[in-house]
């Protein structure tokens, strides 16, 4: 019995260290990358291409996903709205919970899994098919000119995106809430536009965003730089990638909500 | 002939080099006091079975690790002693051929060539197409420029990278394994481009390989590696005609020998039988 203990103690002891010692690895990564970020404003081409690769190739995804998300808030808001006789707040409901939450938390989400994962699973095989190595030997840096520019790809592209998740959403919850179950439009769009504080809900909106982009690339690119170079450490670390991305963004959006609202 | 006799102007010079992986479960010794020199001009082989250290070998020359002792100095310059900065400043003299090519698989032949040269140089576009194809030529694949690296077999694939190792007109060209996995035609054809390209790029060149064949016909001096330590060295004809065991062995392909064909283990009767 107790050596059960001993080793089962032992063994979350081996996985906490494990992992603040990932924590340190992942934040040096960080630090390195920064400081060889210069090139990829430099030449802003490598970045520019991609933005497009992480965010136009994700647009569809998102903004469907965005529109579908809309469409049911607009039935469910519209549904508990009117039991209060308040269902012309419908464009506010629908407005202020993509803007503040659902926005920037699905869109990171949808960006992790559509994007991240592709991001991790390219550097990964990079790096499995010495592809990083051989760069490295040609005297060119894979941080600056591989990873650096997928990072800030991902950090422009995801305020965009998330943006994008949150117009469609609310002309989602104007086609359902207006056009289908008969809110007055007059009533939706000026409740919103008086409603919906731009420093209080867009830019704290924004700011989310921002940090959920940054932190997805971020473990995109460590976990894609950091995979074993096999195809099982490739697939592991695009699964890690689209787990970690995914709980992170949860976890900082509760974070983040405490100190904003 | 020992290496004494060759000219002594070595543009590599390896002296003492150890080096082992460390892991949770103790240290894996991979070299052990490896002394090595690449004269300039000159094209050295590094043999020996696989997963002696051969390409670990290469990547000290390169840089890309650190030996726990010893030093590896290129052309008056410590490797392991230089700042990022110069580091990179040497490898832009290195080429060095990967064992599957490494072609950059989002980008097509050309690109692929042109690679180095955009990145180190400010040439305009119409000079780096000029130098691409001639590049390619020079492997015999200026036709294939358009085509990307999954249009490419094995050996074709090879002799890009080839070309793109040779881009910026290397010193010294490193090639981790450049026989394996080719067919008959492609073996010859990529052993006589690293000896052309080396004499006419007057390069100096290092060749990892198991392949006794192709390379004995190429090279000028032969390292054979084992267990870590450099077991016997040579010209060609010195090694072919060897009676060291472990070279004899190697050369002729005999299964059994100094290497031996069984993995360490326990004693066969009583594995089978259970016993302790």
């Amino acid at each position: 019995m107790s050596k059960f203990l001993g080793n089962f103690f032992r063994s979350i002891g081996h996985q906490v260290d494990d992992g603040i010692w990932r924590l340190g690895y992942a934040c040096r990564f960080l630090l390195t990358l920064l400081i060889y970020s210069g090139i990829s404003f430099r030449r802003f081409r490598l970045t520019a291409k991609e933005v497009y690769f992480t965010g136009v190739l994700s647009l569809i995804v998102i903004m469907v996903s965005g529109l579908f998300v809309g469409m049911v808030l607009g039935l469910q808001g519209y549904n508990t709205l009117q039991r209060y006789g308040s269902s012309d707040s419908l464009g506010v409901l629908v407005a202020l919970s993509l803007v503040r939450e659902l926005g920037p938390v699905m869109a990171g989400l949808l960006f992790a899994s559509r994007a991240g994962s592709a991001v991790t699973a390219e550097i990964g095989l990079m790096k499995a098919t010495e592809q990083l190595s051989a760069m490295e030997m040609m005297a060119v840096n894979p941080i600056a000119r591989v990873v650096a520019p997928r990072f800030w790809g991902g950090v422009i592209a995801m305020p965009i995106l998330a943006a994008l998740f949150s117009a469609t959403g609310v002309f989602g919850g104007y086609l359902v809430g207006v056009q289908l179950v008969g809110v007055d439009e007059g009533a939706f769009w000026s409740q919103m536009q008086s409603s919906v504080d731009f420093r209080e809900d867009i830019l704290n909106g924004v700011i989310k965003s921002v940090v959920f982009g940054i932190l997805v690339s971020w473990i995109s690119v460590f976990e894609g730089y950091d995979a074993e170079p096999t195809a099982e450490g490739v697939s592991n670390a695009t699964t890690r990638t689209v787990v970690t991305a995914s709980l992170v963004i949860l976890f900082a959006d509760f974070i983040l909500t405490a100190l904003m609202f | 002939m020992t290496r004494n006799d060759l000219p002594q102007d070595d543009l590599v010079s390896i002296t003492d080099l150890s080096f082992a992986y460390s892991k949770e479960s103790g240290s894996r010794k991979i070299l052990d006091g490896v002394n090595m020199a690449i004269p300039r001009g000159k094209v050295v082989a590094i043999m020996g079975g696989s997963g002696c250290g051969k390409t670990t070998l290469l990547r000290m020359i390169g840089g890309q690790l650190r030996p726990q002792r010893g030093s590896v100095v290129m052309d008056g310059q410590e490797v392991h002693t230089l700042s990022d900065r110069k580091l990179y400043a040497l490898r832009r003299r290195m080429g060095m051929l990967f064992q599957f090519g490494a072609l950059f698989t989002d980008i097509s032949v050309f690109d692929n060539v042109a690679f180095p040269i955009r990145e180190h140089t400010q040439l305009p576009e119409e000079l780096i197409h000029d130098l691409v194809l001639m590049k390619l030529h020079a492997v015999g694949l200026r036709g294939a420029a358009h085509l990307m690296p999954n249009q490419l077999s094995g050996g074709m694939s090879r002799r890009v990278a080839l070309a793109r190792s040779i881009a910026l007109d290397p010193q010294l060209i490193m090639y981790d394994e450049p026989f394996t996995g080719l067919d008959p035609i492609s073996l010859s054809i990529v052993g006589q481009l690293i000896r052309r390209l080396n004499d006419a790029l007057g390069a100096s060149s290092v060749i990892v390989t198991h392949d006794v064949a192709v390379s004995l016909k190429i090279v000028d001096y032969v390292y054979f590696v084992s267990e870590g330590k450099i077991a016997a060295e040579g010209t060609p004809d010195e090694i072919m005609s060897s009676d060291i065991a472990f070279v004899k062995q190697f050369v002729h392909a005999e299964p059994d020998g100094p290497v031996p064909f069984h993995y360490p283990a326990k004693d066969y009767r009583k594995e089978l039988l259970n016993l302790p």
